[in-house]
């Protein structure tokens, strides 16, 4: 035995083990003795803020989560929804914030394949990944280490896997200096009749562990992600695992082989708290009891103890129950493709979660009250500080120069260097690549069916307003999907956020929630799955410690019933450009505000969710009908930035005509009014007389043709010009 | 044309290249399993596809070049049959000598997926017929390890004998070996894929598999396939 193991069992180590002592009494009261050393272990991490949601849950409970179309929601490992044919499409986002500042590599790569295993668990294979990223400022020397490990990790384990990563979005900021997002989102297609959960059932079946070997990596790594990090943040890298995508690409192949059988009956991936939390909750799920036998669990250290095995977070690991006769059919599969297999135990009808290891009885805890008795908080809540309200403007730079300025800028600047090093083309399915489109397009192989993926946050509004900040990242979403012609169907949420100790963050979350799900149900664009990111602070030395910027992201999914149908941002010479929905000229928070005038006053521009829809299910009929040719929504940068990206993203410039008389014209062209699109239709005058009877705003911009992109004042921009100076930001921080 | 498509551990983009050969001839490839020991009889083309097989943890493609059923293929290319190695099937195809040179990390030392221009250099061959000589297509390229290299005497005998299959070169033809927005991965002599000595062994980095339909943006990569179904099927 170790000499951790000997160490005595107390409040002392409890706290230690993240546990307070009101839970550590609760401890007490369900075992009704004191705890083993492996027990507390298994108590702190099932009850750890990543494990339990305890700030979170209630909050949770408010979103809507059902919609006709919806198969599973949130409580399995993914959200499932009808995509029609027979066919499910499975997601889920995830965050691997915490690991990727402390390894940057590892915890972006670990991100990847765990979100792969929540979806390839269900029985899909994963056609698709996103990824939602956020760093510091970039003049901060850290940031450079962090991007370069977080993309190199992203591309290392998807490109790998085989999985084309087709979408994403990327902010800086400075409140993310010491505390990176690292948010990634798995989609995978399954058949509806072939979608395997996680309750296991039918006592006496046998208990399979298969994939990697468990080691040391990772063991209280749950923990970590439930706590703030301090100045020595660095020494935790032992709490950090390390990713094996080949393994991973083994283990979706050899899962899949084994699903297109009848032999399981459930199946989960072994996450965050590893063998603890999916056998805990696999048997909790079905309400039977589980006896494991660590001696059997494939080992790559030597002399590990039982609180080692249970809380190692080593990746690339899933846990079965198999139907009793099929274990040789079983084992068969894993074999061909090399893997470790391992009856490691059986179900019971004790209700308890018995551990073996050499003999002793490790662990003995019913199950019911480990699940039902976990702590639950509603924290106190404080009001966010109100942004400073604008001061009136004074353009000092004109259009032309500030355009050139936003589309370069960090948050606007091309991503090419990034998506660039991942593979978005394996699978043969993408229709359309990273920048195409407002929405990654991926067809599900051997039918006409199209997928549009997104992911969307704007954490400058979210801080200004929380709530309108939650809605407008759903309503953001829904709109990217809309803006390729699909229907939106539901979303993940990755909501990160600092800690919920801290009255007014937890008022941000609060509010967010309360904005999201507003939005979800006026758009019926329910939530299906998600995840908590909680602690996002950094610890100065001088002992304050500062929350990032919230930031709830949201993964939305659509679907298009003939992917052929969908339209991206390119436009072909001689169209009318023509702007849809309301524009107001609003400039608070906006990216033109804190490029242009250093501030970042006032509210964000107000989201109406009714002429959200309204607008979006307009553009949405024209697409399908052929009358829209390209769409692009109107989002950060406003107007003007929207027309440059769609001019850089194909051969055909455009030519501007004058701005809405009555508004300045930097409000016009760079205010961020919401719901809004520019499209190109042939007929302008024609989109006009429809868009009067739809009672959606619409105006003409312009026409596409030329060179380059020309403005009202009649100075024309070259495309070359637009992508040199759109193109320069990442290679100049990164590759210098 | 019978194809085969060989599956190692890691191989991930056998269905691309499944879907490009079933475009063009109508049914199915076979799949062959690294471990098999032979080849479907009557097999007219074998692929080795793209992926990270073994995980590429020790140099690319070294592992892969020892499974079993590379011994079957070496037969099968001794006895004059066609083989196509596309990325990862490239480094096998080069660690199991069936082609020279060698694949290195990038020049940048990053992956690089992106759409690149290949000029065909030759169209007298099963896989390069369907093109003009001197052509330019477009094809999407997705690898870590592309950078080609082979010794001083190997490039000039490639270049002697024209064995060099395509170039990396712009959208107009033109070729710049020190411009890495030409040449992305630092090839000598830009070069993207070589033959054998025969002319029946030809291997590339960029995915041509991933560019066989208008929905995906082109079909750029298509007349690999036709033209080897044309010379393949009499």
């Amino acid at each position: 035995m170790s000499a951790k193991v000997s160490r005595p069992v107390d409040e002392a180590l409890a706290r230690e083990f993240g546990l307070t002592a009101e839970e550590y009494g609760n401890v007490l009261s369900i075992m009704g003795r004191t705890p083993t050393f492996t027990e507390l272990g298994i108590f702190s991490v099932m009850w750890s803020e990543h494990c339990s949601y305890k700030s979170s849950r209630a909050f949770l409970k408010t979103l809507p989560t059902k919609a006709p179309w919806v198969i599973h929601g949130p409580g399995e490992n993914a959200g499932v929804v009808d995509i029609g044919q027979g066919l499910a499409a499975i997601f889920k986002m995830e965050s691997h914030n915490h690991p990727s500042f402390i390894e940057p590599y590892q915890g972006a790569a670990t991100g990847v394949g765990g979100i792969l295993r929540d979806v390839f668990t269900m029985g899909a294979r994963p056609v698709a990944n996103l990824n939602a990223l956020r760093f510091g400022d970039p003049n901060n020397p850290q940031t450079r280490r962090i991007v370069d490990g977080v993309v190199r990790g992203v591309g290392g384990y998807g490109n790998c896997v085989g999985v084309p990563t087709v979408g994403g979005e990327i902010n800086f900021h400075p409140a993310y200096d010491g505390n990176p997002l690292v948010n990634a989102m798995t989609v995978g297609v399954a058949r509806q009749d072939r979608i395997f959960l996680s309750a296991a059932a039918g006592v006496g079946n046998p208990v399979i562990y298969v994939g990697s070997r468990t080691g040391r990596d990772g063991i209280h790594g749950a923990t970590m992600s439930s706590s703030e990090f301090d100045e020595d943040a660095l020494a935790k890298r032992p709490t950090v695992q390390v990713g094996d995508p080949f393994v991973e690409k083994l283990l979706i192949e050899a899962c899949l082989e084994l699903m297109a059988t009848d032999a399981i009956v459930a199946i989960q991936d072994m996450g965050a708290a590893g063998l603890t939390s999916s056998s805990v909750e696999m048997a909790g799920k079905g309400g039977v009891g589980i006896d494991l036998d660590l001696d059997h669990v494939p080992q790559r250290e030597r002399g590990m103890t039982a609180y080692e095995m249970m809380l190692s977070e080593s990746q690339e690991r899933m846990l079965i129950v198999l139907r009793p006769d099929r274990t040789e059919q079983a084992r068969a599969i894993f074999d061909k493709w090399e893997l470790d297999f391992a009856v490691i135990g059986h179900l019971t009808d004790t209700g308890n979660i018995v551990i073996r290891h050499r003999g002793e009885v490790e662990a003995d805890i019913p199950l019911a009250p480990l699940a039902d008795q976990a702590p639950v908080y509603h924290r106190p809540t404080a009001p966010a500080l109100k942004p400073q309200p604008m001061e009136p403007i004074i353009d000092p730079v004109g259009v032309e120069q500030a355009l050139i300025r936003l589309i370069g800028c960090p948050d606007l600047a091309s991503r090419a260097w990034v998506y660039n090093q991942y593979d978005s083309t394996v699978g043969g399915q993408t229709v359309r690549r990273p920048g195409a489109a407002d929405a990654a397009i991926v067809k599900v192989e051997d039918t006409e069916i199209g997928l549009a993926l997104t992911t969307d946050c704007t954490p400058r509004y979210c801080r200004a307003n929380a709530k309108l900040g939650g809605a407008q990242a759903v309503a953001e979403a829904w709109r990217n999907i809309t803006a390729t012609g699909a229907r939106p169907l539901a979303v993940t949420d990755n909501l990160n956020f600092g800690s919920p100790e801290k009255p007014e963050v937890m008022g941000q979350f609060v509010d967010a929630i309360a904005g999201m799900g507003e939005a979800c149900r006026a758009l019926d664009f329910p939530v299906v799955s998600g995840n908590v990111s909680l602690y996002n602070e950094t610890r100065a030395p001088d002992g304050t410690s500062q929350s990032i910027l919230p930031t709830p992201a949201i993964g939305g999914l659509g679907v298009l019933e003939d992917v052929r149908t969908a339209v991206g941002l390119e436009m072909p010479d001689g169209c009318d450009i023509m702007l849809l929905g309301e524009t107001k000229g609003q400039l608070g928070q906006s990216i033109w505000l804190r490029e242009i005038l250093g501030a970042q006053d006032g509210e964000p521009p107000e989201l109406d969710l009714a002429a959200e829809r309204r607008n979006g299910d307009f553009v949405r009929g024209l697409i399908q009908n052929g009358t829209i040719i390209a769409c692009h929504d109107v989002a950060d940068g406003g107007v003007l930035v929207a027309v440059a990206e769609m001019v850089m993203a194909g051969q055909a410039g455009c030519v501007l005509g004058a701005p809405q008389s009555g508004m300045r014209p930097e409000a016009f062209w760079f205010g961020e009014d919401q719901s809004r699109y520019v499209v190109a239709v042939r007929d302008g005058q024609a989109l006009a007389t429809l868009a009067v009877q739809a009672g959606v705003p619409c105006r003409k911009l312009g026409r596409s043709g030329g060179q380059g992109l020309t403005l009202p004042s009649g100075s024309t921009i070259s495309k070359a010009r637009l992508l040199a100076v759109h193109s320069e930001f990442f290679p100049r921080l990164m590759d210098r | 044309m019978k194809a085969a498509i060989v599956v190692f551990p890691g191989t991930n983009r056998e269905r691309d290249m499944a879907i490009a050969l079933r475009g063009v001839t109508g049914h199915a490839p076979a799949m062959v399993w690294h471990r098999e020991d032979a080849l479907p009889a009557g097999t007219d083309l074998v692929v080795l596809p793209g992926g990270f097989s073994y995980g590429d943890y020790l140099r690319c493609g070294a592992m892969a070049a020892h499974a079993p059923i590379m011994a079957a293929i070496r037969d099968f290319a001794a006895k004059g049959g066609h083989v196509l190695g596309v990325c990862n099937g490239f480094q096998i195809l080069t660690e199991a000598q069936l082609l020279p040179g060698a694949l290195l990390r990038n020049a940048a030392l990053r992956f690089l997926s992106q759409d690149c221009f290949l000029r065909v250099e030759r169209n007298d061959t099963p896989f390069t017929r369907h093109w003009a000589k001197g052509d330019v297509f477009r094809t999407p390229m997705a690898h870590g390890d592309g950078n080609y290299i082979a010794s001083a005497d190997t490039i000039r005998m490639l270049e002697d004998t024209d064995r060099v299959a395509f170039r990396y070169v712009a959208e107009d033809g033109r070729m710049d070996e020190g411009d890495p927005q030409l040449n992305p991965n630092g090839s000598m002599h830009a070069i993207a894929g070589v033959f054998s000595e025969n002319l029946r062994v030809c291997g590339m980095m960029p995915h041509p598999e991933d560019l066989v339909d208008p929905l995906m943006g082109g079909e750029d990569g298509k007349p690999l396939f036709t033209g080897l179904v044309e010379a393949l099927v009499g």
